[in-house]
């Protein structure tokens, strides 16, 4: 156990420290000025796709977890923002760096990291939620190309994406798990319909897609025809980590104890009322023990030791932490809290309502609740797997 | 940056848990629990044979010289066997000699605790846990008057470390004059508490005063968290082996989602305990100024966790589970006494905000 850092890491943290005070008209007030050329610049200073060879344009610097985990934190207290964080960043660009082929990656890696091109990830069926394996979207061989028909749900950010990775059923007479393939569509081909799909927080974080015989050629599969549920098993990974940030959860802790400050009843801070802080404080042990677990991770990583039972809670406590935190500062707000649209009351332009009810939909999606335990007790503490019915 | 517990580490606890499941089995804490007379001197020689005694002690006097953090997986070990020592005292004793004693008062009393031979407890209840049923110690010209409750291995020890109602710290010799004890039977048989009376009794006054009360008071809290963890852990684990070997429905219970869910909701409950622990431990000798708030929160999250643990467990255990044959309860209660000593978790959260400013 030692936590100190060595003196190349803190010459490090000074550096992407000098980093942000230079730039800081770039980013005032928390929002980049212009984003296609924040993102440059972090490219060419090594603070965004760090780890990603020159060749497909990123930085090319060797993965160290520790300098991702410095700039991640300096970012964070400056309230600079992070560059691009898409889909197509974070969850394509990985997978085709391990399993797609150097044709792929020369084409589309480079365009995604600068921002020209927007991706969507076409995974989650009306019919194959939790049971993704068992989606129906077809695609049927025609020459050199394939036929896709089908629907896919939970699309975010499909009205603005120039592509889709998706996956596909290419062999419905093989189990499951064997007949899926991961193709990548133009969004702009002929046949497809993108409906915004409305949510409870008012706005359409997420669409629904329709494929009606879209015609893609055959070379759009990444790492092999049929191999698509294990191509998309080396993405998923990425976005559980994604969910459960304890970084993201410190800061909005640190938020919810400025409401709790700032904010009176009757003229006494609500932070004065003991019912309310013994709240926050049950919170903010919780937190605190999220963020050790966190560093605890970071080690295992370091050691590439099994992180075991510590890595596979993450998306299950992280989670449902946010959405604790965003209930009580509802709480604290109390008759406030009930205000949604902007007006002289509302506070933080309903910032927390939003987050209580989009966070509800983060505890279901990437993985529900339920599927987390699974998971934990399966994984993590040997247990059986709920037997399948008996076929009839 | 290693947030880890370092190889040594491991093997000393690792150790620990094969001398205790000698020492202290679960035969051996039934015949402690179940006969007052039984002092538990065989557990406590093998425990000072191991040198648990003497691990906070410096090694110039006889000790280990290790840190909290050692004596933190050491506490873990010895709340995974519910084991009848009494340790918050092992580590508490020497601390407040460290931190607060004169090089005559260490030089008399370090080597004879780091030995075994003598037995420290701290009775510090009153001002960290609130005072109940008018307790509270005055002092007055080198003498102490007045009633320490609840103190852990209070009936047995020689050196006792009493804190007064101002927040200050006093050495008291076991046989010393106009100090009487009487037992306290607590739900947990594993552990004996002490009712302390003092009249007119002599005492040698620590320095220190309120700064050193609340170094004693974190890392008694660190210990007791590190206890539950240890006491949870072991709960845990015998739900989750009962549940893979007990069968109805022509199943094992353990893969039915209803038992397998609480089972990895105890797992994603009790796994940042660990880490929190460990912080707490880590920071009391490397980050002073967290320390206070990160002991805090390990207690008071250990305790929480600690309660779903104990109920959970007990409860995937079935009938079984309430059962003394079982002897699950040993931990149950173990669990139970760790919340409420050193303060409950609502206590020790209002602590934790006043330490941050957030409470008057």
């Amino acid at each position: 156990m030692d936590l100190n850092e060595t003196a190349g890491m803190a010459a490090f943290r000074g550096e992407v420290r000098g980093f942000l005070a230079a730039h800081r008209d770039d980013y005032a007030g928390g929002a980049a000025r212009d984003v296609r050329a924040w993102q440059r610049a972090l490219i060419g200073a090594g603070y965004a796709a760090r780890t990603i060879p020159r060749e497909y344009g990123g930085y090319g610097a060797e993965p160290d977890i520790l300098k991702s985990r410095i700039i991640a934190e300096e970012f964070i207290a400056a309230g600079a923002p992070r560059g691009m964080a898409g889909q197509g960043i974070s969850m394509l660009v990985p997978t085709l760096l391990e399993v797609g082929s150097e044709e792929q990656k020369k084409r589309w890696i480079a365009p995604t990291l600068n921002g020209e091109i927007v991706w969507c990830q076409g995974y989650s069926e009306p019919g194959a939620g939790s049971d993704l394996a068992s989606l129906q979207t077809k695609a049927v061989e025609d020459g050199k190309d394939f036929i896709i028909s089908g629907s896919k749900i939970w699309t975010s950010t499909a009205a603005q994406a120039q592509m889709m990775f998706c996956l596909v059923r290419t062999e419905p007479q093989v189990a499951k798990h064997e007949g899926i393939s991961y193709v990548l569509i133009p969004m702009d081909t002929p046949g497809i319909e993108v409906r915004p799909l409305k949510t409870m927080t008012g706005g359409a974080e997420f669409n629904e897609v329709f494929f009606t015989d879209v015609r893609v050629p055959q070379t759009s599969v990444v790492g092999g025809r049929g191999r698509g549920w294990f191509v998309a098993n080396t993405t998923l990974k990425h976005e559980r980590g994604m969910l459960g940030d304890p970084n993201a959860t410190e800061a909005r802790l640190g938020a919810l104890i400025e409401l709790m400050k700032s904010e009176t009843v009757d003229g006494q801070r609500i932070i004065d009322n003991p019912v309310f802080r013994d709240r926050l404080m049950q919170l903010q042990g919780r937190v605190l023990s999220m963020k050790f677990n966190g560093l605890r991770l970071l080690t295992s990583q370091l050691t590439q030791e099994p992180a075991g039972i510590a890595g596979l809670i993450v998306k299950l406590q992280g989670c449902e932490l946010n959405h604790q935190l965003a209930a009580l500062a509802i709480d604290a707000l109390g008759e406030l809290g009930i205000l949604y649209t902007d007006g002289p009351h509302l506070r933080a332009h309903g910032r927390w309502q939003w987050n209580y009810m989009f966070d509800l939909g983060l505890i279901i999606g990437g993985g529900t609740a339920q599927i987390q335990k699974n998971i934990i007790s399966e994984r993590g503490l040997g247990m059986p797997r709920e037997p399948k019915p008996a076929v009839a | 940056m290693d947030f880890s517990i370092a190889a040594d580490q491991r093997m000393m606890q690792e150790s620990l848990t094969r001398t205790l499941a000698e020492a202290s089995s679960l035969d051996r804490v039934r015949r402690f629990a179940g006969d007052l007379s039984d002092k538990g001197g065989d557990i406590w020689q093998a425990m000072a044979d191991f040198g648990l005694a003497g691990i906070v002690v410096p090694e110039a006097h006889g000790g280990l010289g290790l840190s909290l953090l050692d004596a933190v997986l050491a506490s873990e070990a010895l709340g995974a066997a519910v084991a009848p020592v009494p340790f918050m005292g092992v580590v508490l004793g020497p601390l407040a000699l460290l931190r607060g004693g004169s090089a005559a008062q260490q030089a008399e009393w370090l080597p004879k605790l780091a030995s075994g031979e003598v037995v420290a407890v701290a009775a510090i209840s009153e001002p960290i846990a609130g005072a109940r049923d008018g307790a509270g110690v005055q002092a007055s010209g080198g003498k102490l008057s007045g009633k320490a409750l609840f103190v852990p291995g209070g009936m047995a020890s020689g050196l006792l470390i009493v804190a007064d109602v101002a927040d200050g710290l006093h050495l008291v010799r076991g046989d010393a004059a106009g100090l009487t004890r009487r037992l306290m039977k607590g739900i947990d048989e594993t552990r004996r508490l002490a009712e302390l009376d003092f009249d007119n009794t002599p005492a040698e006054p620590l320095s220190g005063g309120p700064e050193l009360l609340a170094a004693l008071r974190d890392a008694g809290w660190v210990l007791v968290a590190a206890d539950s963890l240890g006491a949870a852990q072991v709960m845990l684990d015998k739900a989750v082996a009962y549940a893979k070997e007990r069968r109805q429905f022509d199943r094992v219970i353990g893969s039915f989602q209803a038992v397998k869910h609480l089972c990895a909701e105890m797992a994603a409950e009790l796994e940042p305990c660990r880490s929190l622990v460990w912080y707490a431990a880590y920071a009391f000798d490397a980050a002073p100024a967290e320390a206070s708030l990160m002991a805090a929160h390990a207690k008071a999250l250990t305790s929480e966790v600690g309660r779903f643990v104990a109920r959970t467990a007990t409860e995937v255990h079935g009938g079984m589970g309430i059962t003394d044959l079982l002897g699950l309860h040993f931990w149950f209660k173990r669990l139970g006494f760790n919340r409420q000593l050193l303060g409950g978790p609502e206590r020790v959260r209002e602590i934790a905000a006043r330490l941050q400013g957030l409470a008057a």
